[in-house]
């Protein structure tokens, strides 16, 4: 690029020669520290933070990274995790719900009702929990814009209500078994994708990578703007492909990816692909950033707000749905206890800002697996839960501390 | 400056007119039964003291705020401005004086905010050819399109928020205050960018403090007072014209200070006669 710069007429967005611009691996380096040593972490905490975690936990007791232990992982990674993708969705406006626990309760309830009690099609006992999910979110979100209550608050009372439904409907039995052969139940407990699909899926996002980005360098060029280099790419894509790869490989060794991790997956590039390209995702993180700009831009402001709760409401119900498939059961139990600050934990601690319009739907995937880490980790050791929590809220406190911190770095180094 | 014959003769057809506006915000009226025109092809500027409800009109105008009574007429027929969507789509583009960015987004979202091209699937490509030429047609110093607004100044900012107002091609720009932050260069560009948005027939609506700044571009000075219409004045009208009908009375703050500066220079250059 510099080459050019100095024979070819400058690149469009290279014309100012007051601003520095890195070129090459070396640039790409140097740009990568400089944005770190400002504030603008990205997911470094967290990917540090498992590194130092899977450490411990593997000299204490080897069978932590063995191939079997880390297959569970991913299977108790998956429930919580979709409830933190929504818990993204919220966080990305500003805004929090707190009774995503409960909400996934009342789901895997309704469809222990509906499916085994009443004796609906499992399917449409699922839809009809996630409607319901969805309309609990749809109701916050009215709250908020018509009557300015805080989601904190409003959250807080549906924290409530809706685990007395949850128990209401459960009645005196107190709990339902599902029952074991079931398609729904084998989907959270056993099935697991052969070989050959884990290592195509494995593949994918590499081609992906090197499709998109060889489209966007050719047109960046024929549009005379300055291009990413492509080395640096070809160099991306081969250590993705590779860490995939080996991953996968390593997983099947025992059972393989579940399915039930696959579509955990899934939804996280989905939920990705919405709010980095597309109109929607870029309303929201305006709407988190700065409101009343957003409005001004002629953005539906109370649409977007409307989405975020509903989305993480029908996030939190199919989470909840998929935790009674885990465990072949709803009872009263399910949803309670740490499943809510899970799930907003693993949010914070994968990077995704309390503060609003910072965050990104891979901060779930990274976070949950930190927290269910420490979880299998302490289970293995044949520690209580008791010191479990203990060490889920000091890494949680941690997280909001360096979110905290990075973020007056960014105000001080004048990034946002 | 003022009989550069272009401007008279540019004037167009009648782009908004408003009739009898009034705005209360609980017990205080801001505006009280405003009339205001603007036609294609002119700018016009609107001055007043702190808290004469200049923000206030362009606030209305932008779909920010509802005015409590009177019309506005938009290309000769009558409208409402219930949100700002509604402002933007009827072809007003407002630059606020807080400027509206978002801080998180860097330059092309900002540029684009609410307009992106292709929807579902962002073209970023374009939007940055589309932004880089909008803001090269300004001569604007912004180092790069893909940094956080967060990180620039205040006058890169400015400069972000008047490229995103001409993103639309509106018909009706209102400007609040767009040169107080700027530095004597960029000033220059911004009015020679008014002066170029004029030729192109657009008409607009400029808030300024600047008295030098407003008689360089406009072709009409409004001067509202304490939330009412106080009389138009031509470019070419004196300072001393300007100043009472902004403050209100030919016996203020500022004629009195001019009176005692004169009173002050004539005693001494009586002083200076009788020295030798």
């Amino acid at each position: 690029m510099t080459e050019q710069g100095n024979l070819a007429p400058l690149a469009l967005d290279r014309a100012d020669a007051r601003v520095k611009h890195e070129a090459g691996i070396g640039g790409a380096v140097r740009a990568f520290l400089d944005r770190v040593r400002s504030g603008d972490l990205g997911s470094l905490p967290v990917i540090v933070g498992l590194v130092v975690i899977w450490t411990v936990f593997t000299s204490l007791n080897p069978v932590f990274v063995s191939s079997s232990n880390l297959v569970n992982l991913l299977f108790d990674c998956s429930t919580v995790g979709i409830i933190a993708l929504g818990i993204v969705c919220v966080l990305m406006v500003g805004e929090i719900d707190l009774s995503v626990g409960s909400i996934s309760g009342f789901a895997s309830a309704m469809v222990g009702t509906l499916w085994v009690n009443q004796g609906w099609p499992v399917a449409l006992a699922i839809l009809a929990a996630l409607a319901f999910g969805a309309l609990i979110g749809a109701l916050y979100a009215l709250l908020f814009n018509r009557l300015g209550m805080p989601s904190f608050v409003s959250t807080l009372a549906g924290l409530l209500a809706v685990l007395g439904m949850q128990l209401y409907i459960l009645g005196s039995t107190g709990s339902i078994n599902l029952p074991y052969g079931s398609a729904l139940v084998d989907f959270g407990q056993l099935m697991v994708m052969p070989k050959w699909v884990s290592h195509t899926l494995a593949a994918i996002p590499g081609l992906a990578m090197l499709v998109s980005g060889l489209r966007t360098f050719a047109r960046r060029r024929a549009a005379n703007l300055s291009t990413p280099s492509v080395t640096g790419l070809v160099l991306r894509v081969a250590a993705i492909t590779i860490g995939l790869e080996l991953i996968v490989a390593y997983l099947n060794q025992s059972r393989g990816i579940p399915w039930m991790f696959g579509l955990f997956v899934g939804l996280v590039v989905a939920m990705n692909y919405a709010l980095t390209r597309t109109k929607w995702g870029r309303s929201m993180t305006a709407v988190g950033g700065n409101r009343e700009a957003a409005r001004r831009a002629g953005i539906k402001v109370r649409a977007i707000y409307l989405s975020a709760f509903a989305l993480c409401s029908l996030f939190a119900a199919l989470g909840g749905v998929l935790a009674a498939a885990r465990l072949a059961s709803a009872s009263q139990q399910a949803g309670t206890g740490d499943v809510n600050l899970n799930a907003i934990a693993a949010a914070v601690i994968g990077g995704t800002s309390l503060f609003g319009g910072r965050g990104s739907a891979y901060s779930a995937l990274l976070g949950i697996i930190v927290i269910q880490s420490i979880a299998s980790g302490l289970t293995l050791l044949d520690l209580s839960s008791s010191l479990r929590y203990m060490i889920t809220g000091a890494v949680l406190a941690i997280a909001v501390i360096v979110d905290s911190l990075a973020r007056r770095s960014r105000a001080s180094h004048g990034r946002a | 400056m003022s009989e550069s014959p272009e401007r008279s003769a540019s004037v167009g057809e009648l782009v908004l007119s408003l009739r009898g506006i009034s705005k209360n915000f609980g017990a205080v009226s801001a505006l009280t039964d405003i009339d205001f025109d603007v036609h294609a092809g002119e700018v016009v500027a609107l001055v007043g003291d702190n808290g004469a409800g200049k923000s206030t009109l362009v606030k209305i105008l932008a779909g920010v705020h509802q005015p409590s009574s009177g019309t506005i007429n938009f290309r000769g027929r009558p409208v409402t401005l219930p949100d700002p969507r509604a402002a933007l789509t009827l072809g007003i583009a407002t630059v606020f004086q807080d400027l509206a960015l978002c801080e998180n987004l860097d330059v092309v979202a900002n540029i684009f905010l609410g307009n992106e091209i292709s929807p579902l699937r962002l073209d970023e490509v374009a939007m940055e050819m589309r932004a880089w030429t909008l803001l090269n047609e300004l001569s604007a110093r912004i180092p790069s399109v893909r940094e956080a607004v967060a990180s620039l100044s205040g006058g890169q900012r400015q400069t972000v928020a008047i490229a995103r107002s001409l993103l639309l091609e509106p018909k009706l720009i209102l400007l609040d205050e767009p040169t107080a932050a700027l530095g004597v260069a960029q000033t220059a560009e911004v009015l020679n960018l008014i002066d170029r948005v004029r030729a192109r027939g657009l008409g607009v609506v400029m808030i300024s403090h600047n008295m030098e700044d407003v008689r360089a571009v406009a072709d009409r000075i409004v001067v509202l007072r304490l939330g009412r219409n106080n009389g138009v004045f031509e470019p070419d009208a004196s300072n001393q014209d300007l100043v009472s009908a902004i403050t209100g009375a030919s016996n203020n703050a500022v004629s009195r200070r001019a009176e005692r500066l004169r009173a002050e220079r004539d005693h001494s250059a009586q002083a200076g006669e009788q020295r030798p």
